[in-house]
């Protein structure tokens, strides 16, 4: 079809491509297993198609690189993961405060400290709860396939220019390595003008000024709330999630990005034994589909979810279903992925247990 | 030299309000606040460096008629507030940063006058890694460096210019080069980097040094016309409540002390090869 093309590509390399698609104006970055290829792909592919792309010394210094870039006007990308995304936490923290619209990508791996290269979900935390010092949010998408880490990029930016609000796709080590069909379909990119961009002060208008420096605290306190505003409206209206098999469902997981995937194997495995599962797989996960998981909790007999960490999204979890029904966690860490079935025994287990 | 010559008559008189009724019809105009400075109360100390290099790129600014082409970085140190007083577009940097953050509002936006203002903290403690690395990569912008020895905004710490033995809050028996390191030459170290272009140290402590100061600024600001490499002006400032000197004592010491240490003159200069496609007059930009 000539509206559409399609292309084996590792998930990096599909969001390096829509990066590209997505008329980003630059990217600044800095090498990291397992998300270099991002790099690589913009460095091969940038000078030949438009778009600056430029290795930074440092992820600290990728990050404020961004700032300037987002405060002049610009549509802006960088990536890392785990270890360069706690450098960056400072400048994206300062980001967030001046609200500067921009696309953030962390393709996870083990930790803590310099850890493992092998994939992780072990910045959930960090992600969604602010990551930095301050009172704030970044949007954050979890994609599950190759497809969705090309998609996510047009979401991205479209979000972060909708809120004037940092965006972050949280990735991992699989999803970003592992090769799949990717579709681009053609698209029709809009930008939006930014008249609060510093871009030099005409006669027409007062000076631009991108600060994150509110030092009288009646001022500061007024940021915060048209933060906290501006937070309430995504959580109104940007909310994503993915149901499976969810009508009959008696228990549930919930599951995100690769651990989704895996868990949906399990449900397949589960429902041949005639057990009555469902998945539930988060897609924002700030803001997070609360609401969706405490109605669902109203017909279900135990929830069980699946993370690659040390049990971080289940408290967001009980949140929701607020002690309707039991909810317990599963996962594995530092860079060991379970199978399926490793999963569905503990699922059984779980079932035996609530029963 | 018309215009010292009327400031000197005018003060000169006993009783200059009587003059001044006198002669209001026949005032002239010998200075005017430039309009890129914006008319407002400063948070510096009396007789800080910084109110008067602010005040000559405004100048600068205003005289090659460049408002609508500048964006400016601010630091985190006493210049903070930068861009409460300079009429430009600006953004607030994270401390060390500002360099990175020009580097990015640059690549966006090539054909704009982009400058930082950063001090010694910000420049050459925190922020040493982009300073050099941005001039390495000869990003085509200006940094302006204010040295005046100490942390000023938190009140007199060491800074890494520091002078052997001067007495801060962090050292208060004298800076000991031995376990404290020595003072940083900026400027010298950044003008052995290929992508430097231009790179001066400059001070403000006497209305001459002022002149050539301002000389620096401009050619700092129309090099950028040239995308050759950055520019780098270093100032030899002051800070007389951390000195705990009076604004005179201050500029004293400048003259017999920072500038002994950081020696004042250019480091590195543009050919005349260089600067042969300068349009002096008017900018390409």
């Amino acid at each position: 079809m000539e509206n559409e093309e399609i292309r084996l590509m590792k998930g990096n390399e599909a969001l390096a491509e829509a990066a590209i698609q997505a008329k980003c104006d630059a990217y600044f970055g800095y090498p990291i297993t397992p998300q270099s290829e991002v790099l690589e792909y913009l460095s091969l592919q940038m000078p030949k198609r438009g778009g600056i792309v430029l290795q930074a010394e440092s992820e600290v210094a990728a990050i404020n690189m961004i700032y300037g870039a987002a405060g002049a006007g610009g549509r802006v990308m960088t990536t890392s993961s785990s270890p360069g995304i706690s450098l960056m936490q400072e400048g994206i923290s300062y980001i967030a405060s001046a609200q500067l619209p921009c696309l953030l990508v962390n393709v996870n791996r083990g930790g803590p400290g310099l850890g493992t290269i092998q994939p992780s979900q072990g910045d959930y935390f960090q992600a969604t709860k602010g990551g930095g010092h301050g009172d704030y949010h970044l949007i954050v998408l979890a994609p599950a396939s190759v497809q969705e880490m090309a998609d996510f990029v047009f979401l991205g930016f479209e979000l972060a220019d909708k809120y004037r609000n940092p965006v972050m796709i949280l990735s991992d080590g699989a999803i970003g390595q592992m090769m799949e069909k990717v579709k681009f379909p053609k698209r029709d990119v809009q930008k939006i003008s930014k008249p609060w961009a510093t871009t030099g002060k005409t006669e027409h208008r007062q000076r631009n000024i991108i600060t994150s420096l509110f030092i009288q605290p009646e001022k500061m306190e007024k940021v915060n709330i048209q933060l906290v505003e501006k937070y309430k409206k995504v959580t109104e209206n940007e909310i994503r999630y993915e149901e499976i098999q969810t009508k009959d469902a008696e228990y549930l997981l919930v599951a995100y990005g690769l651990s989704a995937r895996i868990s949906h194997k399990t449900l397949q495995l589960a429902r041949a034994k005639g057990l009555k599962v469902g998945l539930l797989r988060p897609i924002t996960l700030y803001p997070y589909p609360y609401e969706a998981i405490n109605k669902i909790a109203d017909h279900l007999k135990g929830i069980l979810t699946v993370e690659l960490n040390a049990g971080q999204m289940v408290e967001d979890v009980r949140l929701g279903v607020n002690g309707k029904v039991p909810v317990q966690y599963y996962g594995r860490m530092g860079g060991i992925i379970p199978g399926p079935d490793e999963i569905l025994e503990n699922l059984e287990s779980f079932i035996s247990k609530v029963k | 030299m018309k215009e010292e010559t009327i400031i000197n008559k005018d003060i000169s008189e006993e009783n200059i309000t009587a003059q001044q009724e006198c002669i209001e019809d026949e005032w002239e105009v010998v200075y005017e606040r430039p309009y890129t400075l914006i008319d407002t109360h400063m948070h510096y100390c009396p007789g800080c460096a910084h109110s008067v290099i602010h005040k000559l790129i405004s100048e600068v600014i205003q005289e090659m008629d460049i408002q609508d082409k500048v964006v400016g970085v601010a630091p985190v140190g006493c210049a903070v507030f930068a861009y409460d007083y300079l009429d430009f577009d600006m953004q607030e940097a994270a401390h060390g940063r500002a360099t990175a953050v020009a580097t990015g509002i640059k690549r966006i936006l090539p054909y704009r006058y982009v400058f930082t203002y950063q001090g010694d903290g910000d420049l050459a403690a925190i922020g040493t890694a982009e300073t050099i690395h941005t001039m390495n990569r000869g990003e085509n912008i200006l940094i302006v460096f204010v040295n005046n020895a100490v942390y000023g905004m938190t009140s007199g710490q060491m800074a890494p210019t520091t002078l052997p033995g001067m007495k801060t809050t962090t050292s208060p028996y004298g800076r000991d080069v031995h376990t404290m390191g020595y003072p940083l030459k900026m400027a010298n170290l950044v003008s052995q980097l290929p992508g430097a272009f231009y790179v001066t140290r400059q001070a403000v402590n006497t209305p001459l040094n002022v002149r050539k100061a301002k000389k620096a600024l401009q050619n700092a600001f129309k090099y950028q016309q040239l995308a050759k490499g950055t520019c780098f002006v270093e100032f030899v400032g002051n800070c007389p409540s951390n000195w705990k000197m009076t604004p005179i004592e201050a500029n004293e010491f400048v003259a017999k002390e920072m500038i002994k240490e950081f020696p004042l003159g250019d480091l590195k200069v543009p050919s005349s090869e260089d600067l042969k496609f300068l349009e002096v007059e008017e900018g390409v930009v």
